[in-house]
C-alpha cells in the first residue's frame, strides 16, 4: 500500500519536474530550431514545431558571412589563455595557503575575494585609458590579461578549498621520506591536486568565455570574441532570426557541453566554498 | 610543522598573485579617485582642473539619478524574489525521487551557460518582438494584441530575461543544500504529525537561510553591475537604465569622466556594502 503510494507520488514528481525543466529549457530548443529553419518559416505564424524543412544552410551564411572563425578563435583564445595563465599564477598562491597557513592566511583569501567585488564599471576609463597607453585596445593578449585578473580570485579560492581536502599527513610523509619542496609538488600534489585542477579549469573557462563587459568595451573588430560578435545583431538588417539562432547555437554550444560537466564546480566556486 | 625555510618559500609562491591583484585593485581605484575630483572632458577641452566635490554632487544631483537608482532596486528585487522563490519551489521538487533527475537537472541549469548577449538577443528577438516574437504568436493565438515587450514594459522583460539566467544558479545551490538536509528530522517531524507546511517553515526553511542568505548576496553584486542584457536590448531607454548603466553611459558615451568616475566611486562603495555582509559569511566558514 505505501509503496503504491510513493509510486504514484514519483509520478507526479517526475511529471511536474520534467514540465518546469523542459519549459526553462525551451528558450534554448527553440533557438536551436529555429537555426535550421529558412528564415520566413522561422517567423511562420502559428509557428512551426518541428515539421519544417531543415536545412544548414543559415550556418554556412553566419560562417562565410562574418568571419565566424576568427570570432571563435579569439572566444578560445582569450578565455582559454586567461584561465590557463590565472591556473599558473595561483596554484603556487592556493598551494601556500592550504599547506603553509599562516595567521593572515583568512585575511588574504577574503581581501582578493574583495578584488572579485569590485564593479567594472567603475574602473571602466582608468582600464580603458591604460590600454590606449599601452596599445591594447582591441588587442586579444590585453583582454586575456584582464579576464586573468578578473577571475583569479575565483581559481585561487577553488584550488584552495580543493587543495585543503587533500591529507596533510601524506605531505609530511614524503618530506620524512627526504622528498623535496620540488618533489612534493611535482610527485605527490600535483597527481591528487589535477582533479580539482581540472574542475578549475573547466568553470573559469566557461566564466571567461560569457565575460560581456570587458570583452564588448575592449574590443572593436581585431580582438572581439562571440560575445561581441553576437551583440553586432542586435541591429539587424531584413529577416535574421535563423541567422541569429544559428549564430548562437554555435556560440552557446560547446559551453553548454562543458557546463553540464561542471555542474558540481559550478556551486563551490561561485559561493567560494561557502555551499558544499 | 611548517618550518622557517618552507615560510618564506611560501611567501614568494603567493606574491605573483597577491601583486597582480593589488595592482588591478589599487591602480584604477586611485585613478578613479583622482577623475572624480576633476572636470575631465576628453572631447571638450580635456582636463580642467580640480573641482572638488562637485562631480559628486552633480552626479546625485542630475535628474537621472534617482530614476537609476529606482530602476537598479527594482531590478534587482524583482530578480531576487523570483528567483529564490522558484529557486526553493524548484530545489525542493529536483529533491524528490523521481524518474530522469540528472536528465531534467540539466535542462534547469542550461540557461546559466548561455552567455549574456545570446540570452539577452534572443529573448529581445525571437521571443519578445511585437510582431514576429514566438510571445507575439501566443498572445494572438488567444485573440490578445500582441505586447511590445521592451518598449511598453521594459522592466518586466528585463526582469524576465535575467530571471531566467539566475534561476539556475539559485535552484543548484539551494538543491546543494537541501541535499544536506537531515531526512531522519524530517521524518520524525511528519510522525509527530507536522504538516507539509509547518515542515516547510520549521525545518526546511531555517535550514536553507544561510544557502539563501549567499544567493542574495552573490546575485546582488552580479545584478547591481549587470551590462550586455541592457546594451543589446534597450541601450538603457525606456527606463532601463541603472546606476552602472548610467555610469558607463557618462563614461564612454558622453565622455563626461569626472561626473562618470564620481558614480564609479558611488558604485564601489555600494558593492562594497553587500561585499562586507558576503565576506562575513564566507570569512565564518573558512576556520
Amino acid at each position: 500500500m505505501a509503496r503504491a503510494v510513493t509510486n504514484q507520488r514519483k509520478m507526479i514528481n517526475t511529471g511536474a519536474a520534467w514540465i518546469i525543466g523542459l519549459l526553462i529549457f525551451f528558450p534554448i530548443l527553440w533557438t536551436i530550431l529555429t537555426s535550421f529553419k529558412s528564415e520566413a518559416q522561422a517567423i511562420a505564424d502559428p509557428p512551426i514545431f518541428l515539421f519544417f524543412d531543415w536545412t544548414t544552410e543559415n550556418y554556412s551564411t553566419v560562417m562565410e558571412r562574418s568571419n565566424y572563425g576568427r570570432f571563435l578563435w579569439n572566444s578560445i583564445f582569450i578565455a582559454g589563455g586567461s584561465t590557463i595563465l590565472g591556473i599558473i599564477i595561483a596554484v603556487p598562491a592556493a598551494w601556500s595557503m592550504a599547506f603553509v597557513p599562516s595567521k593572515r592566511t583568512k585575511d588574504i583569501l577574503l581581501w582578493m575575494l574583495s578584488t572579485k567585488m569590485l564593479p567594472a564599471v567603475g574602473v571602466l576609463y582608468p582600464i580603458y585609458l591604460l590600454f590606449i597607453q599601452f596599445g591594447l585596445l582591441d588587442n586579444v593578449y590585453g583582454l586575456t590579461f584582464v579576464l586573468m585578473l578578473i577571475n583569479l580570485p575565483i581559481i585561487v579560492w577553488m584550488l584552495y578549498t580543493y587543495f585543503r581536502e587533500i591529507p596533510g599527513e601524506i605531505l609530511e610523509a614524503a618530506r620524512m621520506d627526504g622528498a623535496t619542496l620540488r618533489d612534493e609538488i611535482l610527485y605527490v600534489l600535483t597527481p591528487m591536486a589535477i582533479p580539482g585542477i581540472a574542475s578549475t579549469l573547466l568553470l573559469n573557462f566557461i566564466l571567461a568565455w560569457n565575460e560581456a563587459f570587458w570583452t564588448l568595451n575592449l574590443t572593436a573588430a581585431k580582438a572581439a570574441p562571440l560575445t561581441a560578435f553576437i551583440a553586432s545583431y542586435s541591429s539587424p538588417e531584413g529577416l535574421f532570426y535563423a541567422k541569429l539562432s544559428a549564430a548562437s547555437t554555435m556560440a552557446i554550444a560547446p559551453i553548454l557541453i562543458l557546463g553540464w560537466f561542471s555542474q558540481k564546480q559550478l556551486v563551490r566556486g561561485l559561493t567560494f566554498g561557502a555551499v558544499k | 610543522m611548517a618550518t622557517k625555510a618552507s615560510r618564506s618559500a611560501a611567501r614568494v609562491m603567493m606574491a605573483p598573485a597577491v601583486v597582480l591583484l593589488l595592482g588591478w585593485m589599487l591602480v584604477p581605484l586611485i585613478m578613479t579617485l583622482w577623475f572624480s575630483f576633476r572636470t575631465y572632458l576628453p572631447l571638450r577641452g580635456g582636463d580642467q582642473g580640480w573641482t572638488g566635490f562637485d562631480n559628486y554632487v552633480r552626479f546625485v544631483t542630475s535628474s537621472s539619478f534617482w530614476p537609476a537608482i529606482s530602476t537598479t532596486l527594482v531590478l534587482l528585487i524583482g530578480v531576487l524574489t523570483i528567483t529564490i522563490v522558484f529557486g526553493i519551489l524548484l530545489a525542493i521538487l529536483l529533491d524528490q525521487p523521481m524518474w530522469g533527475q540528472g536528465v531534467v537537472r540539466i535542462l534547469v541549469i542550461a540557461p546559466f551557460f548561455v552567455m549574456p548577449t545570446v540570452s539577452a538577443l534572443v529573448w529581445k528577438n525571437i521571443f519578445m518582438d511585437p510582431t514576429n516574437g514566438l510571445l507575439a504568436h501566443l498572445w494572438r493565438f488567444f485573440g490578445a494584441d500582441s505586447v511590445s515587450w521592451l518598449s511598453d514594459a521594459p522592466m518586466v522583460s528585463l526582469i524576465m530575461i535575467v530571471s531566467w539566467q539566475w534561476l539556475p544558479f539559485a535552484t543548484l545551490i539551494l538543491l546543494t543544500a537541501i541535499q544536506s538536509l537531515d531526512g531522519e528530522q524530517m521524518e520524525a517531524a511528519e510522525m509527530d504529525g507536522a504538516s507539509v507546511l509547518s515542515r516547510f517553515f520549521y525545518i526546511a526553511l531555517p535550514h536553507l537561510s544561510r544557502a539563501i542568505t549567499i544567493v542574495i548576496l552573490i546575485q546582488t553584486i552580479f545584478l547591481l553591475a549587470i551590462f550586455a542584457e541592457i546594451f543589446v536590448t534597450t541601450g538603457g531607454a525606456f527606463g532601463t537604465r541603472t546606476l552602472s548603466y548610467l555610469i558607463f553611459q557618462r563614461v564612454l558615451e558622453s565622455q563626461n569622466i569626472g561626473l562618470g568616475s564620481a558614480g564609479g566611486v558611488y558604485a564601489i562603495i555600494l558593492a562594497n556594502i553587500v561585499a562586507i555582509f558576503l565576506m562575513r559569511i564566507v570569512g565564518k566558514n573558512l576556520d
